[in-house]
């Protein structure tokens, strides 16, 4: 673990409470008052599967370069949690701080020469001002807040101003918290040197332009910008979210403020096969309807999306992966649900999936899901993870654009259908694979029967090989068209030419963009592919064929975007070598690192 | 190979308000087994839409998976149909209805689908209400797999081998009641005279309407010794009730309330007659209407008509308030806040 020395806006500040004292908003306090401070922040939660009562932490990660992975080092911990004390202590870096709640002694065995560990009584000060007990409870997290503000200089003002706004409907609450803030604030500035040289220095303006927002919350809000109005779900660990936020914002702007009726229909279903087939059966009907969960979810769901994909019926699977297999760890990240999204359900499958790397991304590609979905008629997933969906990130606005209109893809309105001697479902008039479609409740001419069941071109029923092979074949010109219609790949050049490249996918991006600049400290240089989608478009393969060694880094056991990538050029499948990472906790930077460093050394010394 | 069925067009045929004929509520031919009571289902419906006058566009009919599952083929044709995955047919149908609330909805299903693999399904469409008809064709049996015993086959009941079912049977009926379902009805298929018009009063009934229809499977269980058969259910029906369904432009006549007849006004302002066969029953409370078929079934008697009906139970798009104009009709301008509505929204996340 490198040293803590003089680091100014570049630190790493830990918090260790048990779940459901609320810390959560005193955690959320520190963040925002970073970041309008201009610092980039990251916040990352470890919490278990558990409502109340457990060890849970909160990392903040504060960088002025923008780097937003695991650091790997702990500069300031506050160990709030006599349970995970010593591990706690532990983990704080060399030279590093630890704050606690000096209310009670601690043990002398508990001990560490390196570091610098402060004590304040947190506990005896919030018990001396506040009368109730649940304040009491509270103001602890927040008098904390208040001990950091004065050891890590951060702004008062900006504290100030936050909780105004905070708590604008509720002046009491201000009043209380200020108090609150003021007690760890004055006992840290008379009793220690502050502020240490692990600090914040203001940086301007330097986050215009940046938001803070989880993944779910902006997927959510994308899924109403893309004119969603039937989400069915069941909950699940960590996709809540999603769901949540859609019902906010659909609470927000989509009811009518005289008769309270609304513009959207929201179905908690009896489970996740339920939720499946309501998806299908509202897009069938022409209302654009999607799915959030997680892989258990998806396992339940697959008989449904092989029959989505058979009869071409839009849909769209929101997952937020978690740590499996099976339950798993539900509240750790994890990427190892890429092989059975891309392939669910039995039979021959293969659907398009998206890969956003961050909330941003989140909001702007749970609107393509949509028109794919409807362009392909097809069920079309996007691979979220716990990491993007739970934490919080920094990311740039969100921006829309007036002038989109959903792409309804290839349907067929009672006007067409008027001009046509015959409506026929599944004959491949423009030769990329999509078919015509029409809609329930418009003109019996349109009416035509959905089957999983093996049917021909023109929508019938057939057990004739040739005719439901015609329909099979048909589908792999659709996934073709597929290719050239799902988002691009982006391509980052390394500054010196090199026959090195990094395919990277979802949340794994933030450790590879920094493990390229310590790499390049060191005289490595790789060029970077981030994959936002399968199939993969033509530039991947491109990519591969114009690197010798690939590194293809990834938060799953067995290299599963590695796998398919050997599917699409198993030619050059030796050239790809895996850099895994699957503990349940988001990738550090140093793990690209080392993998790529530990691979080139094999290589020189072979 | 689906048949299509010639559409023959012959003077003077009789249509309903619509212009339509009977034949305009067909499907394509049915590849059942000759004598199938399923059939003789379709046959029902085809009537009882006819009769409705409903504009064939205007109805969605959904399956499952069975030899019942497949009969949404078989009428309508000028109707989109969903022959879905196996126990799944109330949830596409919950979703398509709650995409577009104006269509009607036919779910059509047999009792190993509702009642084995989709039994959770049947549950919860139920406990939502979705506004459909939900219609179980029930031969005991699982006809499409080759007549192995399903589970609303009786204890006792034998299976062609002779083999004897030891388990209880789960009672569509009974279980739909005690679960709260706000139309409940059996008949068979064989009784085309109280089946159409009870098929009219679901239709018609501003919630789920559940229909579990006898349904004798005559290649795996029609013999002697199955509860299911022609024979048996013919000797043992015990009609409770008959219905009619009035449209909302007729004339109630005095005569309605009279004696054992009892009227049931709809929100659409139609009404449900109910002609009580047997003065001991009332459908509108639920103690009673169990009551009854309990007592009923353990003399080995079937019950039918409508056996249950609470107009004040409020269906899916009530209880979450959705505006009138079907979801999927929304202008988009109306789902989507816009640019500004996003920065603004944003400030908060600064
Ligand atoms: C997931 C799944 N499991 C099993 C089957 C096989 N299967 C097809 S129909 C059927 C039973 C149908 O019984 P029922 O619903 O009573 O319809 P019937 O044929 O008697 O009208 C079964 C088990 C299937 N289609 N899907
Ligand atoms: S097997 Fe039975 S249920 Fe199936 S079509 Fe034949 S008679 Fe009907
Ligand atoms: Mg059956």
């Amino acid at each position: 673990m490198p040293a803590t020395q003089s680091r100014i806006n570049d630190f790493v500040l830990k918090i260790a409470t048990v779940n459901g004292t609320g810390s959560a908003s005193a955690n959320g306090l520190l963040m925002k008052a970073l970041f309008r401070m201009g610092i980039p922040v990251t916040g990352k939660n470890l919490f278990p599967s558990n409502i109340q009562g457990l060890p849970t932490w909160y990392e903040i990660r504060a960088n002025r370069e923008g780097y937003i992975s695991s650091a790997g080092r702990v500069d300031v911990m506050v160990a709030m949690n006599a349970q995970t004390y010593q591990k706690d202590l532990d983990e704080v870096s060399p030279g590093g701080f630890l704050v606690y709640d000096s209310t009670w002694p601690r043990e002398s065995t508990l001990h560490r020469d390196d570091i610098t560990v402060l004590g304040v009584p947190l506990s005896k000060l919030c018990n001396e001002a506040f009368s109730v007990a649940r304040l009491r409870i509270l103001m602890k997290n927040v008098a904390y807040v208040g001990a950091l503000v004065a050891l890590l200089n951060i702004d008062l003002d900006v504290i100030k101003k936050l909780l105004e706004q905070t708590f604008a409907s509720k002046p009491k609450l201000i009043d209380s918290n200020l108090e609150a803030i003021m007690l760890g604030y004055d006992y840290a500035s008379e009793n220690f040197t502050c502020p240490l040289p692990v600090r914040a220095e203001n940086m301007g303006d330097n986050n215009k332009g940046k938001i803070m927002i989880t993944g779910n919350e902006a997927t959510g809000l994308g899924c109403l910008y893309a004119g969603a109005t039937v989400g069915a779900w069941y909950p699940i660990t960590p996709s809540t979210g999603v769901m949540d936020s859609f019902s906010k914002y659909c609470e927000t702007f989509r009811v009518d403020p005289e008769t309270g009726e609304k513009r959207y229909c929201i179905i908690q279903a009896e489970d996740e096969l339920a939720a499946a087939g309501m998806v299908i059966g509202a897009n069938w009907v022409g209302a654009r309807g999607f799915t959030p969960t997680s892989g258990p979810g998806i396992s339940l769901m697959s008989e449904f999306i092989g029959f989505a994909y058979y009869a071409e019926i839009p849909s769209v699977f929101i997952n937020v992966q978690r740590a499996g297999p099976s339950t798993g760890m539900p509240t750790r990240t994890q990427q190892s649900d890429v092989m059975q999204c891309a392939y669910a359900s039995h039979g021959d499958t293969k659907h398009p999936i998206l890969f956003p790397s961050n909330p941003h991304e989140c909001f702007e590609m749970a609107v393509t899901v949509f028109d794919l979905a409807e362009r392909l008629q097809t069920p079309v997933f996007m691979l979220s993870d716990l990491d993007i969906g739970m934490n919080d990130w920094m990311v740039s606005e969100l921006t829309w654009d007036d002038r989109y209109r959903p792409d309804r893809g290839k349907l067929l309105g009672p006007e067409e259908l008027k001009k046509m001697e015959r409506f026929v479902r599944y004959l491949n008039v423009d030769g990329d694979g999509i078919t015509y479609r029409t809609l329930p409740g418009e003109d019996p001419k349109g009416a035509y029967f959905v089957r999983g069941s093996g049917h021909n071109r023109y929508g019938a029923y057939t057990e004739d090989s040739d005719e439901y092979q015609d329909v099979l074949d048909r589908l792999l010109v659709k996934w073709a068209t597929a290719k050239t219609l799902v988002p691009d790949a982006l391509l980052s050049k390394a500054e010196r030419s090199t026959k090195l490249g990094i395919v990277a996918y979802g949340s794994t991006d933030g450790a590879v963009i920094e493990a390229r600049d310590r790499l390049a400290d060191q005289g490595i240089h790789a060029d970077y592919l981030r994959i936002r989608a399968f199939p993969f478009t033509e530039e991947v393969e491109d990519f591969l064929r114009a690197h010798d060694t690939i590194f293809v880094v990834e938060q799953n056991r067995d290299a599963q975007m590695k796998s398919l990538l050997m599917l699409e050029a198993n030619d050059i499948a030796d050239r790809l070598v895996s850099i895994l990472h699957y503990n349940g906790k988001p990738i550090p930077g140093s793990c690209v690192v080392e993998g790529v460093t530990g691979h080139l050394e094999k290589e020189a010394a072979a | 190979m689906t048949y299509a069925r010639p559409r023959i067009d012959l003077p003077g045929q009789k249509t309903n308000e619509i212009g339509l004929a009977l034949h305009d509520y067909e499907g394509s031919l049915s590849t059942l087994c000759a004598g199938c009571g399923h059939d003789s289902i379709t046959a029902a419906l085809v009537q009882a839409l006819w009769e409705m006058s409903i504009a064939p566009e205007k109805l969605i009919k959904m399956s499952g998976i069975g030899c019942s599952s497949k009969t949404p083929a078989y009428f309508v044709h000028g109707a989109h149909g969903f022959n879905s995955v196996h126990g799944r047919m109330p949830s596409v149908a919950t979703g398509a209805l709650a995409g577009n609330r104006a269509l009607i909805g036919i779910g059509v299903s047999g009792d190993g689908d509702s009642l084995s693999i989709g039994f959770g399904q049947f549950g919860h469409v139920i406990r939502r209400n979705v506004n459909m008809l939900y219609l179980i064709e029930n031969n005991g049996v699982y006809g499409l797999t080759k007549g192995q015993f399903s589970a609303s086959a009786d204890a006792g009941s034998t299976s062609k081998r002779g083999e004897v079912n030891q388990m209880q049977n789960i009672n569509a009926v009974a279980t739909a009641i005690s679960m709260g379902a706000s139309f409940v009805g059996r008949s068979f298929s064989g009784d085309r005279e109280q089946l159409v018009p009870l098929i009219k009063a679901a239709i018609a009934h501003p919630g789920c309407a559940v229909l579990d229809v006898i349904s004798p499977c005559v290649t795996f269980n029609d013999h002697q010794g199955s509860t299911k058969s022609y024979a048996y259910v013919r000797e043992h029906r015990h009609k409770a009730m008959e219905t009619d369904l009035i449209s909302p432009r007729a004339e109630i006549k005095a005569s309605y309330y009279a004696g054992d007849t009892h009227p049931v006004r709809l929100h659409d302002g139609s009404t449900i007659l109910l002609r009580k066969v047997d003065p001991d029953y009332d459908p509108t409370r639920r103690n009673n209407a169990l009551g009854f078929l309990e007592r009923h079934r353990s003399r080995g008697e079937i019950v039918t008509g409508l056996l249950y009906i609470d107009q004040n139970v409020t269906d899916m798009h009530t209880q979450s308030r959705t505006v009138r104009t079907p979801l999927k009709d929304l202008e988009f301008e109306r789902l989507n806040p816009g640019s500004e509505a996003l920065e603004k929204l944003q400030l908060g996340m600064k």
